[in-house]
């Protein structure tokens, strides 16, 4: 099917997206470790417009924006799909996925602020939340229903990322007790052998978090 | 075929989105201008997430949020499509399609603010476009190539609101010297019948938006 190339960053939950869906796939690629702090030139050149990872290289062609690379993945290597076969559902999916990409600032809101202004933010979190764990996932075992899909995936950084930035910004709000269908799913979904085989070591990620964190409480 | 049903608003570049996509595709629609300071029930039952236009109701069911819905109409209604075949191409145009609803929220900052706000808004803006100028339209007619596409309906806010909201604030961004790519498309764009017949009104955008501007400066 052609050289396939992943341009990524150890700690990116974005970056991880993309690697889930190759290996979910069985998509073989080469993966490219970028530095963010000296970012190579052929990041520079294959992502112009943000200088961003991921970015996925297939046939010499780059693809930037991970949920881009997604929606690119699925239609190139149709086998295990990861998005509905009606058109409806398939709306829907992407809907959810949107969803969390409009909501992904407050989610950042929360990580750089502190006292007052993150419990305010933390209400928005909680509503948030509340929201994924009713209307999107409601009864099912994933978004995609009984199997991983895009959806999933999209949202793949609340389990181990959000909960490794819960311990490092002091919150508590991805909580069994109040949220015991969204928890159960970041369970079940670390689970997924994919999944499982392929996240950031939590002790180096934690480190990396609170590092970035008092960067960011300092200005 | 099913019934199509459009909600939307007369004054918003997102609704259009939709309502050109439809008209691009003669796709038959009943349209419902919405009261957005007083919502229809129907609205909220539809889109209880966000309670916002547009939302588009095929067969009884409904469909939110104006990418979305552009992407779910090649499938019901493959002729005159808005997306390329070719998977990469396809990539292209959600990349820049994604790129007008992630960067196009600073022109919306320039016409709202005043002061220090405002000139990191025209900064921002001014970048937008230019990586538009040099990395997105190229030589192209249109984004989509020889047709309008997803990405040219995507980037229609630039050719008829940005222009109202520019003499608004009195700043201008769109300078054809500056971006003359850029400034041929929107005449391209506003020229095509399927859009040019369904534009709002200039002067009852500029009164519109000249109240809420007004409004928005005045509330905390």
């Amino acid at each position: 099917m052609g050289e396939v190339k992943l341009h990524g960053f150890w700690a990116s939950p974005f970056s991880h997206r993309v690697i889930w869906a190759l290996k979910l796939k069985g998509v073989e690629y080469e993966y490219m470790e970028e530095d963010l702090s000296n970012k190579s030139q052929l990041l520079l050149q294959y992502n112009p417009a943000h200088k961003k990872i991921p970015v996925l290289v297939h046939r010499n062609k780059p693809v930037a924006e991970s949920l881009v690379i997604l929606e690119y993945i699925e239609e190139t290597w149709p086998e295990n799909p990861l998005l509905p076969l009606d058109a409806c559902d398939r709306a829907m999916a992407r809907f959810w996925i949107n969803f969390g990409e409009q909501k992904g600032p407050v989610f950042f809101n929360l990580f750089r602020t502190t006292g007052e202004a993150q419990e305010k933010t933390g209400e928005e979190v909680a509503q948030i939340l509340k929201t994924i764990e009713e209307k999107a996932l409601g009864d099912n075992n994933f978004f995609g229903g009984n199997t991983l899909g895009l959806v999933d995936l999209s949202f793949g950084w609340l389990p181990h990322w959000f909960e490794v930035t819960e311990q490092v910004q002091g919150t508590k709000l991805l909580d069994p007790t109040t949220l015991p269908r969204l928890h159960a799913w970041a369970q079940n979904f670390k689970q997924v052998p994919v999944i499982r085989d392929n996240l950031p070591d939590p002790q180096k990620l934690s480190a990396h978090l609170k590092r970035l964190r008092g960067n960011l409480l300092k200005n | 075929m099913e019934e199509v049903k459009l909600l939307g608003t007369w004054s918003s570049p997102f609704s259009y989105r939709v309502l050109w996509a439809l008209e691009l595709k003669g796709i038959p629609y009943q349209y419902t201008e919405e009261d957005l300071y007083n919502k229809s029930p129907f609205l909220v039952k539809c889109n209880p997430v966000h309670k916002k236009i547009p939302v588009l109701v095929h067969g009884g069911k409904p469909i939110c949020e104006s990418m979305v819905i552009l992407e779910y109409l090649d499938g019901p209604w493959p002729h005159n499509p808005l997306l390329p075949s070719d998977p990469y191409e396809r990539a292209v145009a959600r990349f820049w399609a994604k790129f007008a609803d992630d960067k196009g929220t600073v022109i919306w900052t320039m016409f709202r603010s005043t002061g220090e706000e405002q000139k990191e808004a025209v900064k921002g803006s001014l970048e937008m476009l230019r990586t538009i100028e040099d990395l997105a339209l190229g030589d192209k007619k249109f984004f989509g190539g020889e047709r309008i596409g997803m990405v040219d309906l995507a980037f229609g806010a630039l050719a008829h609101w940005l222009g109202v909201f520019e003499e608004i604030v009195g700043i201008r961004l769109l300078e054809p010297e500056s971006f003359p790519r850029l400034h041929k498309w929107t005449k391209n764009f506003k020229e095509e019948p399927a859009i040019k017949e369904n534009l709002p009104d200039k002067d009852k955008m500029l009164s519109n938006f000249r109240c809420l501007r007004e409004k928005l400066l005045a509330s905390p």
